[in-house]
């Protein structure tokens, strides 16, 4: 019996302790092509402005691998999966064979065919090598152009302003942060940043870049031309699908999984940003690329590899971040797209407060929580055990508690926090 | 408008090197004396609204505050007091009858403290009750004459008995007048210790039900509440004739505080006044009371005890005598002292007499008609503490009844505010905000630990005068002696003076 | 394990559980008026009261069996005890990303901004015997128990 797992960041570490959680004694292979003891992937923007160290970046303490009898081989590629033979062969020539294999090897930045956009001072914000090469290129003063105006986009740019550059963040879309805002509270945010000083160009993209060895100044689609020392691009990840490229695992977008986080080949899993999992507020299944989500679906295959039962039944998007000390937490969907959902809004610019609540059949499937974050964890697990909010609705628009609820729903929630 | 002439009757100090602003006191008084003021971020207190109630004071987390009488002074005067004063600025305002609650507090003699208990001393041994046996278990109901024995078996049949392992009960206060939590403490406390307590005349709440092992069951003039069930749960039957708060006069439960609890427990709509007629409109002679208490006897197959009670006034013993051979099998007297949730503060403070005076004047009575073993005495209305119980039960008393002190066991501070139902330690209110304030586990712990602690004092006086039974203290008044008595008030005490 | 457990019928709304909070977690902790007059930034208190009418019952970190907020966090920071089952934040690591805020089924978590950004939870008084909340309700509406309170058909939460 052997476990092996490619990657180190939370899907890995979420599957290591689902394992030991059923099986304390078979040992553990874990493959990263980064060198680098678990670290938090999203501390990498904190990193940047100073705001952590690196010894303070480790996801779990450095004991973590040896109380947990994983064995680690860090910096090192797996290249190609056998999987007739049950092998994963690494860039050292080694073969690891499996029993059970977790793939999780996350998501790569997905670069846009854009000409020029392989010169050496364009970077991408997703691992700590990418901030540490960033950290040397950039000093106060720096002009820096972020392609991409996400999560990852602009959690650079806030770090990169308070690091004094000056950041002009190019979007196609329409608004900021649309995968977990709509266009109200998009607008909020905005105005936010552009306060704090970085620039936005709205509804355009790059070009043309100019510059030789390196990116000297960006055109872009709407005729304005910046000069810049930097440009980072953030315009998304896509599935790190290339350990399983040519093989019989299925993907689509990514791996897909069962509920189990089971892969179509039995025996093989995976978990986090390169997976293919179901989203129960869609009812399909999606690629989920946040670290909860991660985690949890790490833990779950975990679990099944060692025998146990886990199941993976209520994933959906969910993600709090502050930008310049605004916070905003966002969970399920936010934008409906489609007929028969209810929305249910408060919106007050003056205090850069937005809140958002998404109903379908009465049952909470979303929210926006910006800069009234406090107990919206409620929320979210409204969203995960589908409760019926038809008659607290208006109250939980104005303040998030559980003293809304009917009796017996209040005394569970009361009552909670054993195993269920 | 024109001005009110009211004044402060408390002043609250607040320690400012104590208080921290924490907002226990603002959310603890429902009369809301106490703001947080928040131009100038501090509490404010308004002292014309305390009732000087002492929540705020028990509550506050750092003892920071305090509450005093109001310092202004009326100009000195020997015949008018404050009281009396205020009283008529009231009423000149109102048009009103003053209302008060709980009982009498005016300063009339206290003759429980001109009463001094024997102890022995080389002639007859004292017992210590932690070494030697003490009986102090006490049957309530009609004894017969004599006793028949057969095999060294009772052969007579005796009429039903009320079993106490303490002599002292929870007297009648209705759930109406009473939040549901207080009188779950008292039942739940009747039951650990051994003793009863009293529905009054509100009905038994359902939840309730359960303990009528330990529950007399009060029927009174306005017959709230009672059906065949009520009479079979309960283990004796009160026929309520009279309250020493209040002699004479009926009472009234305004329709706010009868909300679907009050109202389904008492059989009457929401909402609605439930007014107790000051008479039972059955009974204008003993004899009619015999019909009612034969009626309740004849309803309950004669299984249960039935108690009358009756203020103590002016012609008691007579009243007591007419009651013993009308059939009732417990008689319970009820002083001057005795409390109300709301009363007349007229009648309160001037209708009835000590109950001390009463006891021994129906004891005496009802020895001289030789009737005394036909019924059970109980006395209530004044009892502060184990040393009144020994003698009440050394004037003649078989067992007392206690009202405001059981209340004080859970938490009652003696404002006497009652009547207004915003009692802020959740006994006398039927607000849902005020009643949960008290825990019915906590209260009926304070309650039972009230007893049990006089239970052991009332064995240590047992002992200090060499007697092992409380049986052989009834109506031993030689075991009292007055101090500060006038020859009259020792002889119906029917007490020897102190040196005597 | 034991947790502490609100009985809402008997909660009087009085928030000594939420001053006791700050009190335990203060450098006085058994002089409340130092508590209160000399610590010049008060961390918020780590259990809430909610009120509303007649109702209101006081609730604090469940300290979960499977803790969202140990699986959601981004640092690492977020741990659950194994030994004693208390769920606690690591200072040092948190980032104050609140999403911890984002994935507690109970809203138990706080914002405590009085320096550094750090979430904010129960930690049970450390290693006292009885939690200062459940110690100092004046009104036996918390109690610290292995048994919960109230039998539901559903278990709640995680």
């Amino acid at each position: 019996m052997a476990y092996v797992i490619i990657g180190n960041s939370a899907a890995a570490i979420g599957a290591v302790e689902g394992i030991r959680k059923v099986d304390r004694e078979t040992p553990i292979t874990l493959v990263s092509s980064e060198p680098y003891h678990t670290y938090s992937r999203p501390l990498i923007s904190y990193y940047l402005a100073g705001k952590v160290e690196e010894s303070l970046m480790v996801y779990r303490k450095k004991d973590f691998y040896e109380k947990n009898g994983v064995k680690a081989i860090l910096g090192c590629r797996a290249e190609a999966l056998d999987v007739e033979k049950k092998s994963v062969k690494l860039a050292n020539g080694q073969k690891l064979p499996y029993e059970k294999l977790l793939i999780a090897t996350g998501g790569k930045p997905f670069i846009p065919p854009i000409a020029g956009l392989d010169k050496k001072n364009v970077k991408t914000f997703i691992k700590l090598d990418d901030v540490k090469e960033i950290d040397a290129l950039v000093s106060r003063g720096s002009k820096v152009i972020i392609l991409g105006a996400g999560l990852i986009g602009l959690k650079a740019a806030e770090a990169l302003a308070e690091i004094g550059a000056e950041v002009v963040v190019v979007e196609l879309a329409e608004y900021i942060l649309s995968s977990i805002l709509d266009e109200d509270a998009a607008k909020i945010v905005q105005k936010h940043l552009e306060n704090k000083g970085i620039k936005f160009e709205l509804g355009t993209t790059i070009e043309k870049v100019l510059g030789d060895e390196e990116v000297r100044a960006v055109e872009l689609k709407n005729g304005s031309t910046y000069t810049c020392d930097l440009t980072i691009v953030a315009i998304g990840v896509r599935p790190n699908l290339e350990l399983v490229e040519g093989t019989p695992v299925t993907t689509e977008a990514g791996i897909v999984v069962n509920d189990s986080m089971e892969t179509n080949i039995p025996g093989i899993y995976a978990a986090g940003d390169v997976t293919q999992g179901y989203d129960m507020t869609y009812g399909e299944k999606r690629v989920l690329p946040i670290l909860p989500n991660a985690y949890k679906q790490g833990e779950t295959a975990g679990i099944n590899m060692a025998g146990g039962n886990a199941k993976w039944a209520e994933g959906f998007a969910f993600n709090s971040i502050s930008f310049f000390g605004l916070p905003m937490t966002t969970a399920g969907i936010v934008n409906p797209r489609e007929e028969g959902y209810q929305e249910l809004e408060k919106c007050e610019p003056e205090n850069n407060l937005y809140k958002k609540l998404v109903l379908k059949d009465g049952k909470l499937v979303g929210h926006i929580s910006l800069n009234c974050i406090e107990r919206s964890g409620i929320l979210t697990s409204f969203i995960r055990e589908k409760v019926d909010i038809t008659n607290i609705a208006e109250k939980l628009l104005n303040e998030n508690g559980l003293i809304v609820l009917e009796e017996e729903l209040r005394h569970r929630k009361l009552v909670g926090g054993g195993a269920a | 408008m024109a001005l009110s002439y009211a004044v402060p009757n408390f002043l609250i100090e607040r320690d400012e090197s104590r208080c921290i602003d924490c907002q226990v006191c603002v959310r603890q008084c429902a009369n809301e004396v106490h703001k947080f003021d928040e131009d100038d971020e501090k509490i404010v207190s308004d002292t014309m609204k305390c009732v000087n109630c002492h929540r705020c004071v028990v509550l506050c987390p750092t003892k920071a505050l305090t509450v005093r009488e109001f310092p202004l002074e009326f100009k000195k005067n020997g015949h008018w007091k404050s009281d009396d004063i205020k009283s008529i600025y009231i009423q000149a305002e109102t048009g009103g009858v003053l209302l008060a609650g709980m009982g009498n507090d005016k300063p009339y003699p206290i003759y429980w403290d001109k009463m001094l208990i024997n102890a022995s001393q080389v002639t007859n041994p004292s017992i210590d009750p932690l070494r030697e046996p003490m009986e102090i278990k006490t049957f309530l109901g009609r004894k017969p004459a004599s006793l028949e024995i057969e095999n060294g078996k009772l052969k007579t049949k005796l009429p039903p008995q009320l079993e106490l392992e303490v002599p002292v009960m929870f007297s009648a206060m209705s759930f109406g007048s009473i939040s549901l939590n207080a009188h779950k403490s008292l039942a739940r406390a009747a039951r650990e210790v051994g003793t009863f307590f009293n529905t009054g005349e509100g009905g038994l709440h359902r939840d309730l039900a359960d303990f009528g092992d330990n529950c007399i069951v009060q029927v009174a003039s306005g017959r709230f509440g009672v059906h065949q069930e009520y009479l079979d749960a309960g283990s004796a039957i009160e026929i309520k004739i009279g309250q020493g708060a209040k002699p004479g006069i009926g009472g009234h439960l305004p329709g706010e505080k009868v909300g679907p609890e009050v109202s389904q427990t008492r059989m009457i709509p929401e909402g609605s006044d439930a007014i107790s007629p000051a008479p039972h409109h059955d009974i204008y002679s003993i004899e009619d009371l015999r019909q009612l208490i034969y009626s309740l006897k004849e309803a309950t197959n004669y299984k249960k005890p039935v108690f009358v009670k009756i203020a103590a006034v002016h012609n008691v013993a007579a009243i007591a005598s007419g009651i013993a051979r009308a059939g009732a099998d417990v008689i319970a007297i009820d002083g001057f002292r005795g409390g109300t949730g709301a009363a007349p503060l007229r009648t309160r403070d001037s209708v009835g007499i000590p109950i001390e005076f009463a006891l021994a004047a129906v004891d005496t009575r009802l020895r001289q008609e030789g009737i005394r073993n036909q019924v059970s005495l109980v006395i209530g209305g004044s009892i502060r503490n184990s040393s009144d119980i020994v003698k009440a039960v050394a004037l003649g008393a078989d067992a007392v009844y206690i009202g405001t002190a059981a209340l004080m066991a859970l938490g009652c501070h003696l404002c006497q505010k009652c009547y207004t139902g915003k009692c802020n330690w959740g006994i006398a209110t039927q607000d849902p905000r005020l009643v949960k304030r008290l825990n019915p586990e906590i209260g009926a712990r304070r309650a039972a630990n009230l007893l049990k602690a006089w239970k052991h004092e009332i064995k240590e006086l047992l002992g200090g005068m060499g007697i092992n039974a409380l049986e052989s203290l009834r109506g031993n008044r030689l075991m009292l002696r007055g101090i500060d008595l006038t020859e009259k008030e020792l002889e119906i005490l029917g007490i020897k003076a102190a040196g005597e | 394990m034991k947790r502490v457990y609100a009985k809402e019928e008997y909660c009087i709304g009085c928030r000594l559980c939420e001053i006791y909070c700050i009190l335990s977690h203060s450098e006085y902790k058994n002089d409340l008026i130092k508590a209160f007059k000399k610590s010049l930034q008060r961390p918020p208190a780590r259990i809430q009261v909610e009120e509303e009418g007649a109702l209101s019952f006081a609730l604090q970190c469940r300290h979960c069996d499977e803790a969202y907020c140990v699986k959601s966090c981004i640092t690492g920071a977020m741990q659950k005890d194994p030994e004693t089952g208390v769920v606690f934040n690591e200072k040092e690591r948190c980032v104050g990303c609140w999403t911890c805020i984002a994935a507690c089924p109970y809203g138990a978590i706080i914002k405590d901004e009085t320096s550094k950004k750090i979430a904010s939870k129960c930690d049970l008084c450390g290693q006292n015997e009885t939690p200062y909340c459940v110690q100092n309700c004046p009104n036996g509406a918390l109690i610290f128990s292995e048994e919960p309170p109230y039998k539901t058909s559903v278990k709640g939460g995680e």
